[in-house]
């Protein structure tokens, strides 16, 4: 047996060798790859993973021993608690209605800007107006004027219009958007003139030919800003904070200081209801991501025309 | 009946630049014309007058006795066949057929029967339900032709709609875009650069350079007695010999050369004559020219010499003998062209 053995192993390296001679270097660095995309993994996941474990524990545990990275048995529990437990001042809001606003902003953030952005492009790229690569330039400057820079003149205007603690005035204000104007410029000029002539020539209107063929084409290109801004929309901090006083309109992200801000007391803070929350918070934008996310690379590298 | 009246059509851009400087051209009934010039020279701008894409800035364009200056491209009753097909990409053949007609208030019985139709007549049937990224040029080509057939329009209107296509495939489709046509019996326009196309597809042709008609005529008229140089050595393939000269006596005056010419005309013109019309005699008179290159192209070959500082182009059927040093040209009268050298007209 053993023999045997010792004459296969010694026989067979000399056609083994050759074949795994051009391949070693191949595996060599695709375990590489993989040890580095593992690390990268680990760098971008683990204080997520952490912060599910630990949002796992009680309170108490948390307070005095810090982070944990087992399991602690109070899953249920906790994400019930986070999910409808009424708190807040009045004691009305609930993790599931805040979950509500953000959508809301979220959806209506996305959902506006591509709307407003599509429309303010179709009319810089298919109509001839006086000013029209002037108006465009000023609606591109508006880049250098981030909300943060005019937040008092906008609060100024929504609170005169009366439009506080309302959803409206958290999206309208916001919906503007020179990123998204300029995306589907671009988008709009590469499309060949000859198919707005072809439809003309069919009988089809301005608002016909931006229904029929402009939307249809810019399927992906809607599916990538959606992206980009549900994510943005859904991260809002500052406005909704200064916007909406009353509870019923806060959003997530709002709810997860609310939490922390027990601190001032005497209680020890939910850290375990904060990072659920942030756990929460983190799966709708990631959904959408995962999603769109074949369309969203497709309308950024390619487009069907 | 004259289904198409252009009438000193001017397009004249907001710069000031013309880009169409006074054309009239009619097109009668079951009639293709063909508008052939260098690029630059409007035969594009003045089709899309008539389509209704560019405003006119002076005349009129009147089909069916109607003027249509001030119509939408919709309400003219005309189809166009784009250089790059502009077929929707979204939308599948059958719906890139049908979009005209819904677009109209066509019945769906009716949309459905024509598209049919179009689709049998243009063997494109079998693709109805495809998009068009599925097809290949010639059937993109097809669908786009199905596209105006469909319409029933007054008159077709084609620009460059072969120069996407490979040699092979444009040569098969020219002569499809002929023969449907005849079928449909639908006067068309034909916009192109390529004096081939021009030739084999047109009844009439409408020569043009820098916005104005330089010749109207049949192919074989331009081809045969061209009105102008630019029409002489923009129609045929090699172009036609353009040489100065000098005319007096029943003379012509060439590189210092004398031969033969009766004309009324006297004093200096420019001798043309075309390389696959001249005859190469053994006999000592004619026009003498230095032979330079030969280029063999198998059924015949090109001979390019000079007659004194000026270069000539012969074309030689390639079952004779090549010449050598020097050959004399003779020629038949209905082969020789007269142009007044000053303005290039035929004299």
């Amino acid at each position: 047996m053993a023999v045997t053995e010792i004459d296969s192993s010694t026989e067979s390296p000399s056609t083994t060798k050759v074949a795994s001679a051009d391949k070693r270097p191949r595996r060599k660095t695709r375990v590489f790859d993989h040890v580095v995309l593992l690390l990268g993994v680990l760098l971008m996941m683990g204080p997520i993973i952490v912060a599910f474990t630990t949002s796992t524990f009680d309170h108490v545990t948390i307070h005095r021993q810090g982070m944990q990275f087992g399991w602690g048995g109070e899953f249920l529990e906790t994400y019930k608690n986070v999910l409808y437990q009424e708190g807040g001042f009045t004691g009305e809001v609930t993790g599931l209605l805040m979950t509500q606003n953000s959508l809301i902003l979220g959806l209506g953030f996305a959902i506006g800007k591509i709307v407003v952005s599509m429309l303010a492009a179709y009319a810089i790229v298919y109509f001839r107006f006086p000013l029209a690569t002037f108006s465009f330039w000023v609606i591109f400057t508006t880049l250098l004027l981030p909300l943060e820079v005019r937040i008092l003149p906008s609060y100024e205007v929504v609170q005169q219009l009366g439009m506080l603690n309302t959803y409206s005035g958290l999206i309208i204000p916001l919906i503007a958007s020179a990123t998204g104007t300029f995306f589907f410029r671009q988008f709009f000029k590469s499309v060949p003139n000859e198919l707005m002539e072809a439809a003309r020539i069919d009988g089809a209107g301005p608002v016909q030919f931006f229904w029929d063929i402009l939307v249809p084409l810019s399927k992906t290109m809607m599916a990538a800003i959606f992206i980009i801004m549900f994510v943005v929309g859904w991260n809002q901090y500052l406005w909704p904070t200064l916007m909406t006083t009353e509870e019923g309109y806060f959003t997530l992200v709002r709810g997860i200081r609310n939490i922390m801000q027990q601190m001032i007391g005497a209680d020890i803070p939910e850290y375990n209801e904060a990072l659920a929350m942030a756990i929460l918070a983190m799966l709708p934008p990631a959904l959408v991501i995962i999603i769109f996310q074949r369309m969203f690379i497709k309308g950024l590298v390619e487009q069907e025309k | 009946m004259t289904t198409l009246r252009i009438k000193n059509a001017i397009k004249q851009y907001p710069n000031g630049a013309q880009a169409v400087k006074g054309v009239s051209v009619d097109v009668e009934d079951g009639e293709l014309v063909v508008f052939v010039g260098p690029s630059g020279c409007g035969k594009s701008t003045l089709l899309r007058m008539v389509a209704g894409l560019e405003e006119v800035t002076d005349g009129d364009i009147e089909l069916n006795g109607r003027v249509v200056n001030n119509l939408e491209p919709a309400d003219r009753n005309i189809a166009m066949v784009f250089q790059n097909y502009a077929l929707y990409p979204h939308m599948s053949v059958r719906k890139n057929l049908a979009y005209g007609l819904k677009n109209r208030g066509t019945p769906a019985e009716e949309i459905n029967r024509k598209v049919e139709e179009a689709g049998a007549l243009l063997q494109i049937s079998e693709f109805l339900d495809r998009k068009p990224s599925q097809l290949s040029g010639g059937q993109r080509q097809r669908v786009a032709m199905g596209r105006a057939i469909v319409r029933n329009p007054a008159i077709f209107l084609f620009d460059e709609p072969l120069s996407n296509l490979d040699a092979k495939l444009r040569n098969q489709m020219r002569l499809e875009i002929k023969k449907l046509q005849r079928r449909l019996d639908t006067a068309a326009i034909y916009v192109t650069h390529d004096q081939v196309e021009a030739m084999t597809l047109a009844d009439r042709i409408v020569v043009l350079n820098n916005g104005m008609v330089e010749q109207i005529g049949t192919p074989t008229e331009v081809y045969s007695r061209p009105a102008t140089t630019f029409v002489a050595s923009f129609i045929g393939a090699p172009p036609m010999n353009l040489i100065p000269g000098e005319l007096s006596n029943g003379s012509l005056r060439i590189g210092g050369h004398t031969m033969p010419m009766q004309s009324a005309h006297a004093g200096p013109v420019t001798f043309g004559f075309r390389p696959e019309r001249a005859h190469m005699n053994g006999a000592d008179s004619g026009l003498a020219v230095d032979i330079g290159v030969i280029e063999e192209l198998g059924a015949h070959r090109l001979i390019h010499g000079r007659v004194g500082d000026h270069e000539v182009t012969v074309a030689q059927d390639s079952e004779l003998p090549p010449p050598d040093g020097r050959m004399m040209l003779a020629f038949s009268e209905q082969d020789t062209h007269l142009f007044d050298p000053e303005t290039g007209v035929r004299v």
